[in-house]
């Protein structure tokens, strides 16, 4: 018999990384497995490492990606390509030049393994259950999908994990999630996700590390636990993560980085997930049944409503602010206003099965006039296995773009952006004011509904035009 | 990093809800690579037009930055992305501090970090501090407290380790690497799961 206590699969993850214990004085060291950099969120931690004369710790444990100031079509006939300023090409050399200097590999421009960082590090295997993960970017809480605790970080930390390959961290509290029963068919993670968002609230998660569990998040697929598990941050939520499972497993079976004694590391994953009796701090639950595609009408991700139902009454002063940016009125269906641009990608639903259901969504029809569809594989390997299938044939087919990965109009910093006063149905994560530009108004939802709408020019549901 | 330990200035309050780290400062601007000048791109959009023009009734451009040390935020201040570009231009237009009934992960993680010190308050003293926003107020981070005019002071709470290091204005990198030793024991008797790769 055992005479440790029942512990949560976070707490399980936490205590095989704490290289010194917290006190009440100081915070805990805490070891990182992996660290993903790309160009934003770095060139000042190098640069810190540099004037301090300071090498990297582990080149080893680190890898590098280019995707959020990089453009996503591709040279010109002069064979440049098309960055949308110089600082953003001189941000994407330096990042180039400083992983070269510290031995640090990068799926740079010349590899077939480029991605948008979180699409990126799960498919090379990068990403295992149990590890911890860090990226200079919020979005990292993706990786969690696998059992990992992945968290996003600011650059003054890239540099302390750069140089020691440690954080300092106090243990976070625990909030289990459970989605019961079966979902219907036409939902997907990011439905759940944006429920989830709503049920919570916008900043319910703060301080929290979220664990997902339940019949409906068991029964969801890599990709669509990445995607929620994507999202945690947006209910405030330091991390979100998800128990190994034999799809897990399977998943990550035969990628570039998986542990060469692969049964012996499966059977240490399973060994990871939640004891029977483990204590949360705080549980949700909710019933998967009742979730049904979902769009947001405000400003903010919990902002979420399924589709075709009114905006509500505004119930606080920020309410009424983000409906009347949004240009909705509460009572009136937001599906009744004309789409100007649609856009599926980032790391959110960027993934294969992403492109799979918006070809599958486009296929035979027409993008209704006056609407402008980007298509943005999340990887150089979607983008593979999508063009091979002729995924892209489809996509440019039925009037929309098809290009090269990167983040795209998820952050609109590499000029793809949606114009002032623009509506725009996006599968990305974030529908803050002036997120996709400025001016521009996010309606965030799944591939499906965001290719329906496409098709439909406002908003709709695959099943509402099938 | 500059040592904060008592700071007495006017505030300014920036009430609405969400305010997220793109309204702090927008992703186009994050192409910089070094952390300097920020300031001027600070709340960019609520403080220029199109063309660059100040936008004459914005707060942001009304105020004498080097009066105005403290921002007082709405709920879930700087939620969002974890862009330090945030606290960087917020300290760079002149802010210190910034009191909000609540503040956002990793935001507060990247502030105290810089030098910005987030300060989480309830509801009444958030109410009582923007009623009174003419009076200075005066923050003291050897006793975690604030005060406001002749007002009973009010407590707050900044985890003890990044407070000292703001009291002593040393950054939290020179401790990390202190701890050579441990770290180099951690990963030579642990039971190893990272990623197998390949040279570079
Ligand atoms: S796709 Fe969006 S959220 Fe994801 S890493 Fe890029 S910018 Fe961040």
């Amino acid at each position: 018999m055992s005479n440790t206590q029942p512990q949560t699969l976070y707490e399980k993850v936490w205590q095989r990384h704490v290289v010194v214990a917290e006190t009440q004085s100081t915070p805990g060291v805490m070891y990182v497995d992996l660290h993903l950099v790309h160009e934003v969120t770095s060139p000042q931690a190098f640069a810190e490492l540099d004037a301090r004369g300071l090498k990297v710790r582990r080149p080893d444990r680190t890898f590098a990606t280019l995707d959020h100031s990089t453009p996503t079509l591709p040279s010109g006939p002069d064979g440049k390509l098309p960055y949308v300023t110089e600082q953003a090409r001189k941000q994407v050399e330096t990042l180039e030049a400083n992983t070269k200097r510290h031995g640090i590999e990068l799926a740079g421009w010349d590899s077939d393994q480029r991605g948008v960082v979180h699409v990126m590090g799960p498919e090379l295997g990068l990403t295992q259950p149990g590890m911890t993960v860090v990226c200079g970017d919020s979005h990292t809480a993706t990786h969690g999908a696998f059992g990992a605790l992945a968290f996003g970080i600011g650059t003054s930390e890239v540099g302390y994990t750069l140089a020691t390959q440690c954080l300092i961290q106090r243990k976070a509290k625990t909030l289990r999630v459970t989605v019961n029963g079966q979902l219907q068919n036409g939902v997907s993670g990011k439905d759940v996700a944006l429920a989830i968002i709503a049920t919570i609230g916008f900043g319910g998660g703060t301080g929290y590390v979220i664990e997902y569990a339940g019949e409906a998040i068991r029964s969801l697929d890599m990709e669509g636990r990445m995607t929620l598990c994507n999202m945690s941050i947006e209910a405030g939520a330091r991390a979100g993560m998800i128990a190994p499972d034999e799809k897990t497993i399977e998943w990550l079976r035969g990628r570039r980085f998986a542990p060469a004694d692969y049964e012996a590391a499966a059977r240490d994953w399973l060994s990871l997930a939640s004891d029977e009796g483990a204590v949360f701090d705080k549980e949700v639950t909710l019933d998967g049944a009742q979730i049904r595609p979902m769009a947001t009408w405000g400003t903010t991700p919990d902002a979420a409503i399924p589709v075709g139902e009114a905006a509500p009454q505004p119930q606080s002063e920020s309410d009424a602010k983000a409906l009347a940016y949004m240009g909705f009125t509460a009572g009136q269906a937001t599906t009744s206003e004309k789409v100007d641009v649609v856009f599926v990608g980032s790391c959110t639903n960027g993934r294969l099965s992403d492109m799979r259901i918006t070809a599958s969504v486009l296929k035979g029809r027409k993008v209704a006039d006056g609407v402008r569809m980007l298509v943005v594989p999340g990887s150089e390997a979607v983008r593979k296995q999508a063009e091979a299938e002729g995924l892209h044939t489809i996509v440019t087919a039925a009037g929309a773009e098809w290009r090269i990965p990167g983040c795209s109009m998820c952050i609109a910093m590499n000029g793809d952006v949606v114009g002032e006063g623009q509506l725009c149905v996006s599968t990305s994560n974030r529908n803050f004011e002036g997120r996709q530009g400025k001016g521009a108004r996010t309606i965030l939802a799944s591939p499906a509904t965001a290719a329906a709408s496409a098709i439909a020019g406002h908003l709709a549901t695959a099943e509402e035009i099938a | 990093m500059e040592p904060f330990a008592k700071l007495t200035s006017k505030v300014v309050v920036l009430s609405q809800a969400n305010i997220d780290t793109d309204q702090i400062i927008p992703a186009r601007f994050l192409t910089t690579t070094t952390r300097e000048g920020l300031g001027d791109l600070a709340f960019y959009d609520w403080r220029y037009e199109d063309d660059g023009s100040a936008k004459p009734e914005a707060i942001l451009n009304r105020i004498d930055p080097s009066e105005h040390r403290i921002l007082l935020g709405g709920p879930n201040f700087a939620c969002g992305s974890s862009r330090e570009h945030a606290p960087w231009a917020l300290l760079d237009y002149g802010f210190r501090a910034i009191i909000s009934t609540e503040i956002a992960d990793i935001f507060t993680s990247n502030a105290l970090k810089n030098g910005l010190l987030p300060i989480v308050v309830s509801q009444d003293v958030w109410d009582d501090l923007a009623q009174n926003q003419d009076q200075p107020v005066s923050i003291d981070l050897e006793n975690n407290q604030i005060q406001r005019g002749n007002a009973a002071p009010v407590g707050f709470k900044v985890e003890a380790f990044a407070r000292q290091c703001m009291l002593d204005g040393v950054d939290t990198l020179g401790w990390l690497l202190a701890k050579d030793t441990q770290i180099a024991a951690f990963e030579t008797t642990r039971n190893d799961t990272a990623p197998q790769r390949t040279a570079p």
